[in-house]
């Protein structure tokens, strides 16, 4: 029997809490790291509809180190240029019309994506959506809570606020990358922006790791 | 100030329509076996690429610095199972510790 669709929400909600917490932890230090340089109102209008650590982040390093709108706003969307083959995963699992279909997949991100596959290229989408609302709660609340505390905190660094993001994305890759197949491509992803953090743009590493997986599952057939 | 806000429109509506692209051009119909494969593959491929990038990476270059002890940790951590906030947090404290002592 088929669980009902608030049951598998409710299911991914109770998933994604732990997220949510991390998810917020993180998104306090990136109120406190973008107040400086947007203000107090603008990180948290990023957050709500923006909702990427990953763009929101990049695009702000890339600011920070002196580059511009355009170079931000290019290594953003190259950072989350992912969401597109994520978008296409998900699409043979969603029904209904075209409004519908497409209110499903706004809500994913990284961890209730990779929590909403099946393991078999299906997706459960109440899941998906249930694993994504603590993220976004805990996402928009820390940003308030960091661009408040910001000033108050000193230096960001100091606090060690920057190993946050590897942090989070470790323990997202551990959830990920089971099965010998999986790490494999992890191996490569990571081996790709390796060699090519020092010689491309910021970004472009972390779309480029995608051959690696192109090539580990051409190996295979 | 603008810019900043331009930076956020652009951002929003691209990481939008990245999401909804696949869904609204392909409602339905199954996915060739091969992209699947691929596919299945991809976030993995990319969350390694995005722990290397933050370890290491600054300003478009590679660098070693107390992220380092941070990242370590956070792997250990979550290694033993440890929960998300411990993995986090426990990454930023070893991380702050390493730059007071270094």
């Amino acid at each position: 029997m088929v669980d009902s669709a608030a049951e598998r929400r409710r299911a991914g909600i109770r998933r994604g809490l732990p997220f949510g917490i991390a998810v917020f932890a993180i998104s306090v230090s990136f109120g406190v790291l973008a107040r400086p340089l947007m203000g107090p109102v603008a990180p948290i209008v990023m957050s709500i509809f923006v909702f990427s650590g990953a763009a929101q982040f990049g695009a702000l390093a890339v600011l920070l180190a002196g580059g511009s709108t355009a170079a931000a706003i290019a290594a953003g969307v190259l950072l989350n240029a992912r969401y597109l083959a994520m978008g296409l995963a998900l699409a043979p699992s969603l029904r209904g019309r075209a409004l519908s279909r497409a209110a499903f997949a706004l809500p994913m991100v990284d961890a209730s994506w990779a929590s909403a596959s099946r393991g078999d290229g299906t997706f459960d989408p109440w899941y998906l959506v249930g694993v994504s609302i603590p993220q976004y709660v805990g996402w928009v609340l820390g940003t308030v809570v960091g661009v408040l505390i910001g000033p108050r905190l000193g230096d960001p660094n100091a606090l060690g606020l920057d190993a946050l993001f590897p942090a989070f994305f470790i323990a997202l890759l551990f959830e990920e990358a089971r099965g010998r197949r999986r790490i494999v491509a992890a191996g490569g992803g990571a081996g790709i922006a390796l060699v090519l953090t020092p010689v491309v743009p910021a970004g472009l590493p972390i779309l480029a790791a995608a051959a690696a997986a192109v090539a580990v599952a051409r190996r295979r057939s | 100030m603008s810019s900043v806000w331009i930076l956020i429109a652009a951002l929003a509506l691209a990481t939008a329509a990245l999401k909804v692209a696949g869904p609204l051009t392909l409602g339905g119909r199954p996915l060739p076996r091969r992209a699947l494969d691929v596919v299945e593959l991809l976030a993995s491929a990319l969350l390694a690429a995005l722990v290397v990038v933050e370890t290491f990476g600054k300003g478009g270059s590679l660098t070693l610095d107390a992220r380092v002890f941070g990242a370590a940790f956070a792997a250990v951590a979550v290694w033993r199972r440890a929960p998300m906030i411990v993995v986090v947090l426990g990454a930023a404290a070893v991380t702050a510790a390493a730059r007071l002592v270094s």
